[in-house]
């Protein structure tokens, strides 16, 4: 017996333009939650997963309206319900776990109060049951000594407990459903497996129904059991989440799941072309028409239903899904990267510190820095012209302060920074001429940050042009669409600003002022991050365009290890500002591999349901570097004893070329891991 | 590429952005209010001198502190002079001067605050704790201090106010500097090596530009208001200028019988500010908290 706890009905929601035209956010969702089961809503930033999660209990964001249809939680529709008959609702049968917990946590409440808080709002326990219940719901969400955790401050957590507080507090109420709206996207990969993990034991343990709202297909692989994916406002594909994955029969699903890099896979993925459309620009026809390989004209004009497919048992609206049918599970081609890196070193790093302690009044007389501890510690690599070379590591690992003391926005505590063997790029920006600073260039993770929002796109591409090359008027304006034209953007892009372009527009465009410069190395600062999944393939694929075309060298830091496998030929994995291994990206991906690289590898979330991650070790996060010894021995599940606690662990090649920094002699690593 | 007209928005001309925001402002009615209010005050500066029905300074000791009436509208003054006339004249060196120090108190202030915004360290705090060294004096005693060295003409006034209202505007224009310096377009600016007044000019004036401006347009308010005051104590302008601070200063003692004296120039003053308030408020709703992100449609 199924029955249903949360029933949508022909719901459409929008807002109305300046011009007085009715715009829809949704429309025309209908969709049925069920008692105990998980539902994914998946889709790109704009697709309305989050207006769509909102409505579920009873919340249109302000500036919308509900333009009809329902919202029925136990036979009574939330969105005409009256706001106190709602309150008896949230929290005690609906209950929301935001996306940032570190935000939505009340800074100067200690945790338990803010727990009791909740309870003494959806609950009728008295004093000493409250108590009772706050350590049993810390012990629940899997907080290590309940009683102290209770006693502390938002801040004194990390991001990860903060999340599992909410999870706590959203729990307080024993609630039937339970709307996530991506609640591990701000985490690191370690961090969100044990989250993810930790939804699914709590799905389990206590048959409440979850809607998980998120736009990582491997995150809602690993927690759902039916998935719904939407595009621009409407739903176009729900069914059993392992058929959604394995074999969706929607052409977009289908492009997605082709796009998104994989740990297996080398090379890159195939990109979508175009983005999602912006609401209230569509004109008629199939939304994803555009963008689409299996459209003919039946889908420019016409409009596809959401078909219900009853031997599937999925819905589905498109007019072409039988091509898609009886294709196979999705395979993947990927665009092998074919670089030419010369034996030529362009950049070296020897013995790099750098540090970012407040420095005492005698050093700064002397313009000189100690520090014992630096955050950033014997950084030694060698990187070749014409290579990629990723740089990994969760938060904290310093991978963008390397970055920043490449581009010389870090002053080096120690060590030498040479760009073609002779020139030495040691010194910030001030010590350094103007075309040490050209040939280093820097593309940031958010475009909405590095693109001044009062400039044209013009204007933001001229200013290399003309401080590096002094081009005026009709030159500079040839260059700027040669510029334009390289990363495809087309010749109108001029005049706009960044606020009218899409992300990935927009990540284009920092891309073009980038190679404006004529730039021998550039670094890339978790490029694609902040990017939707369709169009993180396109820029990926652009990038490597580009290289190919000017033979540069990037230096690519990031989170996501799939991504770093897809484009890198080399990795160097960090922790704490400490080296861990160093390899081509091939070897690096396989074992053995340092401890840390094995976590790593472990959490990555791949949208495989068959594919669980690996917890191996815990994700406690640490403040600072441990002054001796092993940078990773406060997490190493591997640890050999005393040895790694005190001493600095040596350096150990692999068959393949590849170097790891561990105690544990290769063989016996090898062993260990398989 | 297929571009969507509804997004499409071109380059406009500083003139077209201008008058984009002014038909914002008049669509609240607050704005049309203080709108109206302004540009009647500004217009009749310029025409008063046309329109007066009486001389300014024509003594009658026969009419001393008439009533209002068919003649004299707001009645006369002590020394039997037209209030109307004195009133509608008493706006134009108070307007002029405040234009002017405002200006200069926008300049020095904006550019100063953004500057030690952008540098921060030593030099920023060396020149922060003067700002604040200033803030801590009576502006007012300063003001005295300054009029009776170097005397009241308007070569001393402007730069003397404009000095004094720029502090503030230091502390605003560095505040809203510390909210785009650490954004990513500053970083990539000074990573490609470009010169701070580059990195001002290009990349963080337009930033703050609003910001600024609205400041400016309250500060303007607050200098009326103090250079009024200066007249009421008697460092303004000198006597027979009719001047809105002086005239109640001159007939505050007669109020309980010839209150016609003091209403008008009060109504005046305080019209004219409320007026710039409303105006600035308008303003600063019409450029928008944060107009970089507000949605096109």
């Amino acid at each position: 017996m199924t029955d249903i706890i949360q029933k949508v009905k022909n719901l459409s929601i929008g807002f109305r333009s300046k011009k007085g035209e009715e715009i829809l956010i949704l429309k025309n969702i209908t969709t049925n939650i069920k008692k105990g089961e998980t539902v994914g809503i998946v889709g790109e930033s704009g697709s309305g997963k989050s207006t769509l999660a909102l409505a579920m209990m009873g919340y249109v964001k302000h500036g919308l309206y509900t333009i009809g249809g329902e919202c029925q939680f136990n036979s009574s529709n939330l969105l005409k319900m009256k706001s106190k008959d709602l309150e008896k609702i949230r929290g005690r049968k609906i209950a929301m776990i935001p996306q940032n917990a570190g935000q939505a946590l009340t800074p100067n409440l200690k945790i338990g109060y803010q727990i009791d808080e909740a309870l003494q709002l959806h609950s009728d326990l008295d004093e000493r049951e409250r108590e009772k219940k706050i350590s049993e719901l810390l012990n629940k969400v899997r907080l290590p000594s309940p009683e102290t955790i209770a006693l502390r401050y938002p801040h004194e957590l990390s991001g990860g407990q903060q999340q599992r507080v909410a999870v706590a507090m959203a729990l307080a109420g024993t609630p039937d459903l339970l709307l996530l709206d991506e609640p591990t996207t701000g985490l690191d990969v370690t961090t969100q497996a044990h989250v993810l993990e930790l939804l699914n034991f709590i799905a389990k343990d206590t048959g409440t129904s979850m809607v998980y709202v998120s736009h990582d297909l491997g995150a809602i692989a690993q927690v759902s059991d039916r998935i719904i994916v939407m595009y621009s406002g409407e739903i176009v594909l729900e069914g059993p989440s392992r058929d959604i994955l394995k074999k969706p029969i929607h052409p977009y699903t289908h492009g997605l799941l082709k796009s998104i890099p994989k740990l297996s896979l080398a090379g890159l993925p195939e990109s979508m072309p175009g983005s999602q459309p912006q609401p209230g620009t569509i004109q008629g026809g199939c939304s994803f028409f555009d963008r689409c390989n299996f459209s003919d004209d039946n889908c420019k004009n016409n409009s596809p239903k959401l078909e219900f497919l009853k031997d599937l048992n999925t819905s589905v609206r498109c007019f072409n899904y039988e091509k898609l049918v009886n294709e196979n599970e999705v395979s993947q081609t990927v665009n092998k990267i074919k670089n030419k890196s010369l034996d030529k070193e362009i950049l070296n790093l020897s013995e790099v510190s750098i540090s970012y302690a407040k420095q005492k009044l005698l050093d700064q007389i002397f313009n000189r820095i100690s520090d014992e501890n630096p955050t950033v510690k014997d950084i030694n690599i060698d990187i070749k012209k014409g290579e990629t070379i990723a740089l990994v590591g969760e938060s904290g690992s310093g991978k963008s302060t390397i970055l920043k003391s490449i581009a010389g926005l870090l002053r080096t505590k120690d060590g030498l920074i040479r760009f073609d063997e002779k020139r030495n790029l040691s010194s910030d920006l001030k010590g350094r001429d103007p075309n040490d600073l050209r040939i280093i260039q820097l593309i940031f993770q958010n475009p909405d940050e590095s693109l001044n929002p009062n400039h044209t796109v013009e204007e933001i591409i001229a200013q290399p042009l003309k401080l590096y090359f002094g081009l005026k008027g009709e030159e500079l304006k040839k260059n700027i669409i040669d510029l334009l034209q390289k990363v495809r953007l087309g010749e109108f892009y001029t005049s706009r600003y960044p606020r009218q372009l899409s992300g990935g527009e927009k990540q284009r465009v920092a891309v073009a002022r980038a190679f404006a410069a004529k730039p021998d190395i550039i670094l890339c600062d978790e490029v694609t991050s902040a990017l939707d999944v369709s169009v993180q393939a396109a820029v990926l694929n652009l990038l490597q365009q580009l290289k190919e075309d000017f033979g540069t060298t990037y230096i690519f830091v990031s989170h996501d290890l799939a991504v770093v496998r897809a484009i890198s030929d080399r990795v160097a994995v960090l922790y704490q500002g400490r080296l861990c291994e160093v390899g081509p990206s091939n070897d690096v991906y396989k074992f053995p591999s340092h401890p840390y690289t094995e976590v790593l590898l472990g959490a990555v979330l791949e949208p495989d349901p068959d594919i669980k991650p690996k917890l191996v070790a815990e994700d406690i996060v640490e403040e600072r570097p441990p002054e001796k010894g092993c940078s990773f021995q406060g997490r190493c599940s591997r640890i050999v004893g005393d040895i790694c606690k005190k001493e600095i662990p040596p350096w150990q090649l692999t068959d393949s070329g590849n170097a790891i920094r561990c105690h544990i002699p290769i063989k016996e690593l090898q062993k260990q891991q398989f | 590429m297929k571009v969507d007209n509804i997004y499409k928005e071109e380059k406009k001309s500083a003139f077209a952005k201008l008058s984009e925001i002014i038909i914002t402002m008049a669509s609240r009615p607050s704005g049309l209010i203080g709108l109206s209010i302004l540009v009647f005050h500004i217009i009749l500066a310029f025409i008063s001198p046309y329109i007066a029905p009486h001389d300014f300074k024509a003594i009658d000791p026969t009419l001393m502190l008439q009533a209002p009436s068919a003649e004299y509208w707001f009645g006369t003054d002590d020394l039997g002079r037209d209030v109307f006339t004195r009133t509608i004249l008493g706006g134009r060196t108070a307007l002029t001067i405040t234009f002017f120090g405002s200006l200069i108190a926008l300049l020095w202030g904006g550019l100063l605050g953004i500057f030690c915004g952008l540098v921060g360290g030593k030099i920023d705090d060396v020149v922060m704790r003067i700002v604040d060294a200033f803030l801590s004096i009576p502006w007012i005693l300063a003001m005295l201090l300054i009029v009776s060295l170097l005397g009241t003409s308007t070569e001393v006034l402007i730069p003397a106010l404009g000095f004094f209202y720029g502090k503030g505007i230091v502390r605003v224009a560095r505040a809203a500097t510390h909210d785009v310096i650490a954004k990513d377009f500053i970083v990539s600016a000074r990573a490609r090596g470009h010169s701070n007044f580059s990195i001002i000019w290009n990349e963080i004036i337009p930033n703050v530009r609003d910001a600024i401006l609205v400041e400016g347009a309250m500060r303007w308010s607050w200098m009326l208001l103090g250079f009024s005051s200066l007249s009421f104590l008697g460092f303004g302008v000198s006597p027979p200028t009719p001047d809105w601070g002086l005239m109640i200063s001159n007939a505050r003692g007669l109020m309980s019988f010839a209150y016609w004296a003091v209403i008008a120039p009060i109504v005046g003053l305080s019209s004219l500010i409320i007026g710039i308030n409303l105006t600035a408020d308008a303003f600063a709703k019409a450029l928008g908290i944060d107009r970089s992100t507000k949605a096109p449609v």
